[in-house]
């Protein structure tokens, strides 16, 4: 079983369009990870039915009791995250400041706060109308640690394929190079880099890549949009040469995508020509560089 | 006065949004003592100054505090590891190892050390550059090195760079960084008025509803503005009439920006139909902030 990940440096360059396509192209091979937390869109065009949700707990927060505390004062001055305020006599904790960090439970002299479990998002596994499964997520507002929940949906994702002995997990990554990102590339066979020639493109896609070869990862890039900025395009190409990276595929910049999107549909089963044909060779070439 | 552009995601056109504004304000003000500031806290990945070439006036290397083992004055009493609820200290044997990237900076270690063997030390996490562009505009970015995996608190240092150098004569625009979680929870604190942009698709759809719950979470007052209006559907802009949620602008969808965006230019010098609508944005931001003053 491989492990197949898209990523794109920065949103909007078409990472979840592409990887739902490559996810209807080889639905029965794969099982399908959305980890893109923040704002996992996935589900739109896969039009999951929900088999298992779980609440996902990570860190914990904290409460001040009013019983037996002896307004001392230095859980608020321990504080680093100025979480703590005295109102109305009474210590109160702010969730949204609060980083979980316990110096301020450490340092009660009457052991009079409280820590309890924080709920940080849920966590659901689905079935797909492609008939595969998509593990996905969802994080709470405000809730820090979204590298470990889709460390979690990985490892689940993982396991399912183990499960039903299917070939790949297909992982739609977070966008950024961040925490998330590391998350959801660690171990990875094969990374597909979604890029759109703009300025912002080539820059997020160097830094993308940057991550990348410091991980030694084996990858191939897909330029969306290639047409609106030819020559910026070329730079891209001229970047993938240099780098020895694959080029799989150069879109054209079509609103069949976006038509495609408001109808919940992936691009390969909207559009029966020249688009499909592309990400279909695409989808091949990353099986057998995968593969290899 | 500080305007927030944010998104519940990436690709909406929040960059778009924001140096475009903020190119439009600067003209509006030039010669008027009023200026404009555009600030990218987008940490991990800041685009605005693609659009904003200027002159670098400033630039600053950015720290955090994290421990440093001392292991003359270590017993190995293992206190620093119970109370890190962050696993960023770990015992190896007979010395302690130190994980910065898991750190949060909560000085509990080093405070709670009875041998004063963890002082908190300085640890570079990116830079802050200020450019100007001209009498009335400038342009501030903060770049997280790579390796690096907390934006937030780069992101809280330059939100607090912004409130000690920029007074009241500054209208300030943060673009902000996509999604619902911390970062954009740090860089929205100080905003009067937070922008959410958005595309008029299910996608677009569904992630600004996210983001007006993260809004709505932090008690944060709100506007819509639409990109690429025309495609799509209108979902969008129902669903905002339905809950009386004010959309103060609508930037149409034009092959000629998307090629603009991809050039690093902006719009508002080239495209009448896209000044028209950052016009009608200000005089939204105006009216939605002017119980303020």
């Amino acid at each position: 079983m491989k492990e197949i990940v898209v990523l794109s440096g920065k949103g909007g360059a078409g990472k979840t369009s592409i990887t739902a396509a490559f996810a209807a192209l080889g639905a029965k091979d794969l099982v399908l990870a959305d980890c893109d937390v923040d704002a996992a869109d996935m589900h739109l065009l896969t039009a999951p039915e929900i088999q298992v949700e779980e609440d996902f707990y990570s860190g914990k927060v904290y409460e001040v009791k009013t019983d037996g505390c002896v307004h001392c004062f230095k859980c608020m001055k321990v504080c680093h995250f100025d979480a703590v305020s005295h109102i109305d006599g009474e210590f109160v904790i702010d969730p949204m400041e609060c980083e979980g960090c316990g110096y301020c439970y450490q340092v009660c002299p009457t052991r009079t706060i409280e820590m309890h479990p924080r709920l940080a998002g849920k966590f659901y596994v689905s079935n797909t109308r492609f008939g595969n499964t998509l593990v996905h997520a969802r994080l709470g507002i405000a809730a820090d640690n979204s590298g470990k929940l889709v460390t979690k949906v990985r490892e689940e994702a993982k396991k399912m394929a183990l499960e039903q002995q299917k070939k790949y997990v297909l992982v739609d990554a977070s966008p950024g190079i961040g925490c998330p990102v590391v998350a959801s590339l660690t171990g990875a066979h094969f990374v597909v880099m979604v890029t759109e020639p703009t300025v912002s493109g080539l820059h997020d896609l160097s830094r993308v890549y940057e991550l990348i070869r410091k991980l030694k990862l084996k990858s191939g890039c897909i330029i969306n949009k290639a047409d609106i900025n030819p020559e910026m395009a070329g730079q891209i190409k001229q970047f993938l040469e240099e780098n020895d990276v694959p080029l799989l595929a150069e879109l054209p910049y079509d609103v069949r995508f976006t038509e495609a999107i408001s109808q919940a549909k992936t691009i390969v089963e909207y559009d029966q020509g020249a688009l499909r044909e592309k990400l279909v060779k695409a989808w091949e070439e990353v099986r057998e560089l995968t593969d290899k | 006065m500080q305007i927030a552009i944010a998104s519940g995601k990436g690709g909406t056109g929040k960059t778009t949004l924001a140096v475009n504004l903020a190119v439009l304000l600067s003209e509006k003000f030039s010669g008027t003592g009023q200026k404009v500031l555009l600030a990218d806290l987008d940490v991990e990945e800041p685009n605005s100054g693609l659009f904003l070439k200027g002159d670098l006036i400033e630039e600053q290397v950015n720290y955090r505090m994290v421990p440093d083992w001392k292991e003359d004055k270590c017993t190995l009493c293992k206190r620093c590891a119970n109370v890190c609820e962050f696993n960023a200290l770990a015992f190896l044997g007979i010395s302690v190892m130190i994980f910065p990237e898991l750190c949060h900076s909560c000085y509990a270690c080093s405070d709670l050390c009875p041998e004063d063997a963890l002082p908190m030390e300085k640890r570079r996490m990116g830079v802050t550059r200020r450019y100007r562009l001209n009498e009335s505009l400038e342009f501030m970015e903060s770049r997280i090195d790579i390796g690096v995996e907390q934006a937030t608190p780069l992101i809280e240092q330059t939100r607090k760079y912004i409130k000690e150098n920029y007074d009241d004569q500054w209208m300030v625009l943060l673009d902000s960084p996509p999604g619902t979680s911390c970062p954009v929870m740090e860089a929205v604190k100080d905003a009067d008025l937070v922008l959410l942009i958005t595309e008029p698709t299910p996608f677009g759809f569904h992630d600004l509803k996210l983001a007006m719950d993260t809004m709505g979470e932090l008690g944060k007052k709100y506007a819509v503005v639409i990109n690429k209006y025309g495609i799509g559907n209108d979902e969008v802009l129902h669903y905002c009439e339905q809950k009386q949620i004010p959309v103060i602008g609508k930037l149409p969808h034009l092959t000629e920006a998307a090629v603009l965006y991809s050039k690093g230019k902006n719009m508002v010098d080239t495209l009448p139909a896209i000044r028209n609508e950052i016009e009608k944005i200000y005089s939204g931001i105006l009216k939605l902030t002017e119980d303020r003053a």
